[in-house]
């Protein structure tokens, strides 16, 4: 066997100084030969003893089938990898794009164990299986007899998406109903065109809708209909509705003009599409200093979108690069593209100029102490450090929180302290023929569990409905 | 899609729509809203309901022109469809018998207190509408709310029609005059409300008024809406639209209403360009 290079096959990308000027994807994806190349570094693991999985499947958190898929690519079978992903992933196309490969699948790799080896590029030939099967066209498999039941979900995002899709297979009449004017939940309004092209998202919405799934815009559940009325007409409902609900730190000022939360930054950006205005009506304005407050992929997002917009861009911190939970890989891009990062530092208070907008903020600054339960080292604030710092735009990424308008109004529903959906191993709640998944029962997540969710739903939706055993075991272990 | 099944010139810039909306016209209740989206380019914009009816399957909207998106809307035909309807949205008023109800509306608000003007006579209250508008030819649905209310006032602020000057200014003479009122409903443009808010705070009467910030998604996921009540921060579009007017932080509002216009009116010019009705 030939030598195995200790770098991936290199994917081209468009430079930081050019794709600064435009919102366009930023990694170009493999050609065939450059994947069937990549492929090759695999070494085709088996389940190390005691595991059921080779490493980078068990780092997965859906156990794609990964060797297999990638024996395919090497092969030339393209039609069989992505049929083998698909097995357990319904979007790789987009978790090709955005999953946090390097701590999962690539970061148990057995390869990149090896002194001075990269990671097989699992989440590169994913994204190429997944992009080869969209630019040939998406096989519809034949139509399922129909059961006769319907199911009801609540929330287009992967989770929705997902289980809506397996159920359609199985012969469900299924609808789902969602808030705003587009199916797709974060993948349409957070993450951005240049990470991932909207193009993307809508071909796996028609995919979806291709297998009779019938999708209702403008239904905000809760308001437009409730969880009790859904009931009445479904056999069974799924609520992914997901983490909206944008938090602020509460400090003075930031109610003034300039300051935006990060959703709606993004919202305006990406569903309305701002950054066309005023060929599309939404504006958005956005100032010459832009400070995020956040470390998270959100605020990367934002900082990225700010760079793109021709800015001056702060990322504001209170930890240090270590704790920041976005992916490595985001940090690295927003690095190249000029975003500066002032770090264990964070707002106290906004000031305002006559008019109301924002034009500096008061910091201070912070040094790690303890340990906290999450095992990060807890930020400490430095007596007497504040500093003020010019501004004119801010955006609050510092997280979201479940969204609580379901909760609020189907009042059996049980949730915990954090606002979350309670649910039991299999993705039941407190209300009978309630199922619930994604980021409403995790707070924020990830693309790819939230369709892993999606899915055990189905199953257990499936279950239920056509079982003989119809009783609700909420709680009750398997 | 949602069609336009009937279109009323109320005023020269105040259109009336009724529009196909089933599921929205089960549950819309007075004190709620909807966004629409009139085409795939559009942003999306709030708009009070002003009627509801279940039985044929439709909502009633009305809006003045106040820039790009509502002249466009204005400019549409029965027959034509808006892209997109949502709602309802926000918390319904909160209907009840209180005794002695005002009901004030300026401009295009008198369209959106209508139905709350009918549902507090139909609670049994007795209830007395105060309308403003800015000249005669602005006043709207002067019959329709004089149906429901036990007597009706207006002003005009050039006095071509009932008291010459600002509504408030006719709320602080009724009250002067002796009229006590248990509640005060206002909603109309946001210096209207203010005005109102500081006529009635020393006479200590309850007063909620009906707030407009800009509004993106309108479900609570942005923030874009937030006001400030009572020193604290909520989101009008589910903490409200209704709030105590005597909290509201009605500058603040009126700050953030502003942080757009060098774009909105950049989009009127673009506009104005294409469908050539300059104005
Ligand atoms: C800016 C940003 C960047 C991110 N980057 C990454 C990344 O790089 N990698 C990664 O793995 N994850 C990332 N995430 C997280 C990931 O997007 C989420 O974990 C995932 O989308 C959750 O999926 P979901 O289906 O549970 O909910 P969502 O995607 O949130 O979808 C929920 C849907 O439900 C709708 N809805 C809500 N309430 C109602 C209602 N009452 N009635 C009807 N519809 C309703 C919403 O409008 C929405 O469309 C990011 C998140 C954000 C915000
Ligand atoms: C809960 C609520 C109910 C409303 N009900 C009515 C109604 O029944 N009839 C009516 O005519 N108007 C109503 N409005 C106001 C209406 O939404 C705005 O006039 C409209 O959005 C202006 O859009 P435009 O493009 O025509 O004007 P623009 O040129 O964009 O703006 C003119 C002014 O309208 C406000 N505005 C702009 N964009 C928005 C937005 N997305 N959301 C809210 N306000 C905005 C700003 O203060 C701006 O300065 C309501 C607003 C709210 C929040
Ligand atoms: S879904 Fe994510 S973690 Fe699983 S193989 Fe694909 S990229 Fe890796
Ligand atoms: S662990 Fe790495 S090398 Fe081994 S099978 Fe998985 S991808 Fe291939
Ligand atoms: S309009 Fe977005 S939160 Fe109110």
């Amino acid at each position: 066997m030939a030598k195995i290079s200790e770098k991936k096959v290199q994917m081209p990308e468009q430079p930081p100084e050019e794709r600064i000027k435009n919102f366009k994807e930023v990694p170009l994806g493999y050609t065939p030969e450059m994947a069937m190349e990549e492929a090759k570094r695999c070494l085709q693991c088996k389940p190390r003893k005691g595991k059921e999985f080779p490493p980078c499947v068990e780092g997965c958190p859906v156990n794609v089938p990964i060797p297999q898929f990638i024996l395919a690519i090497r092969e030339g079978r393209f039609d069989d990898a992505i049929r083998i992903i698909k097995e357990k992933n319904s979007l790789p196309a987009i978790t090709g794009r955005v999953c946090p490969y390097e701590n999962q699948c690539e970061g148990s790799c057995t390869l990149g164990k090896r002194q001075g080896y990269e990671p097989v590029g699992i989440g590169r030939l994913e994204r190429f299986a997944a992009d080869y099967e969209r630019a040939k066209g998406f096989t519809i498999p034949p139509k399922p007899q129909p059961n006769g039941k319907k199911v009801a979900i609540i929330g287009s995002g992967p989770a929705g998406l997902t289980a809506a899709a397996d159920l359609a297979k199985k012969g469900y009449d299924v609808t789902v109903f969602e808030a705003l004017h587009e199916a797709g939940g974060v993948l349409v309004y957070g993450i951005p065109e240049f990470r991932l092209p909207k193009d993307i998202v809508r071909a796996e919405v028609e995919y979806v809708k291709s297998l009779g799934v019938k999708i209702q815009t403008n239904v905000i559940v809760g308001k437009t209909i409730t969880v009790d009325e859904l009931l009445r007409e479904f056999d069974a409902v799924f609520v992914s509705t997901g983490a909206g609900l944008p938090n602020f730190m509460k400090i003075p000022g930031e109610n003034l003009n300039g300051i935006y939360s990060a959703n709606e930054f993004l919202t305006r950006l990406n569903l309305m599409r701002a950054y066309e205005f005023p060929k599309y009506d939404t504006p958005i304005k956005v100032g010459k200093r832009v400070a995020v407050i956040g470390g998270g992929n959100v605020a990367m997002d934002c900082a990225r979108w700010a760079r793109r917009l021709g800015k001056e861009v702060y990322i504001v911190y209170r930890r240090t690069e270590a704790e920041m939970p976005a992916r490595k890989e985001e940090i690295e891009r927003a690095k190249e593209e000029g975003v500066n990062f002032m770090l264990l530092t964070a707002p106290v208070r906004y000031i305002g100029d006559e008019k109301g907008w924002v034009k500096q903020m008061e910091c201070i600054k912070f040094e790690l102490g303890e340990p906290d339960e999450s095992g990060r080292r807890k930020p400490v604030p430095v007596k007497g450090s504040e500093f003020l710092m010019d501004v004119d735009t801010v955006v609050v990424a510092i997280g979201q929180s479940p969204n609580p308008l379901v909760p609020q109004t189907t009042p059996k529903l049980k949730t915990t302290k954090w606002g979350t959906i309670e649910v039991d191993d299999e993705l039941r709640t407190s209300v009978e023929r309630v199922w619930a998944g994604g980021d409403i029962i995790r707070g924020d997540s990830t693309v790819i569990l939230a369709m892993g969710d999606g899915r055990k739903a189905a199953l257990s939706i499936d279950k239920y409905l056509s079982g003989t055993d119809r009783t609700w075991k909420f709680g009750v272990k398997g | 899609m949602y069609r336009i099944v009937k279109k009323v010139d109320l005023a020269p810039t105040i259109k009336r729509f009724e529009i196909e909306a089933p599921l929205i016209a089960r549950k819309g209740k007075p004190g709620q809203f909807v966004m629409i989206r009139i085409d795939e380019k559009g942003e999306r914009i709030p708009l009070t309901l002003v009627d509801a009816s279940p039985e044929k399957g439709t909502i009633t909207i009305a809006a003045l022109e106040a820039g790009k998106t509502t002249k466009k809307l204005n400019s549409m035909k029965e027959g034509d469809y808006l892209a997109d309807v949502a709602g309802p949205l926000g918390r319904p008023a909160e209907i009840a018998k209180y005794g002695r109800v005002a009901c004030v509306g300026g401009g295009v608000g008198i369209a959106c207190i209508y139905p709350e003007v009918r549902a507090f006579k139909q609670a049994g209250n007795y209830v007395v509408s105060i309308l403003g508008a800015r000249t005669k030819e602005m006043l709207i649905l002067k019959n329709e709310i004089a149906e429901f209310s036990d007597e009706i006032y207006v002003a005009t602020d050039d006095g071509s029609e009932g008291f010459h000057g600002f509504v408030h200014l006719l709320l602080k003479k009724l009250i002067d005059e002796g009229k006590r009122f248990d509640l005060v409903v206002a909603v109309g443009p946001v210096p209207m409300m203010k005005a109102v808010a500081e006529t009635t705070k020393p006479y200590k009467i309850k007063t909620i008024v009906s707030l407009n910030p800009i509004m993106i998604d309108g479900t609570g996921m942005c923030g874009c809406c937030r006001v400030e009540v009572g020193g604290e921060t909520k989101f009008a579009c589910v903490d409200g639209p209704e709030f105590d007017a005597h909290l509201v932080d009605f500058d603040l509002l009126m700050a953030r209403n502003r942080r757009f216009i060098e774009e909105e009116r950049l989009a009127l010019e673009e506009y104005n360009k294409v469908c050539g009705c300059k104005r």
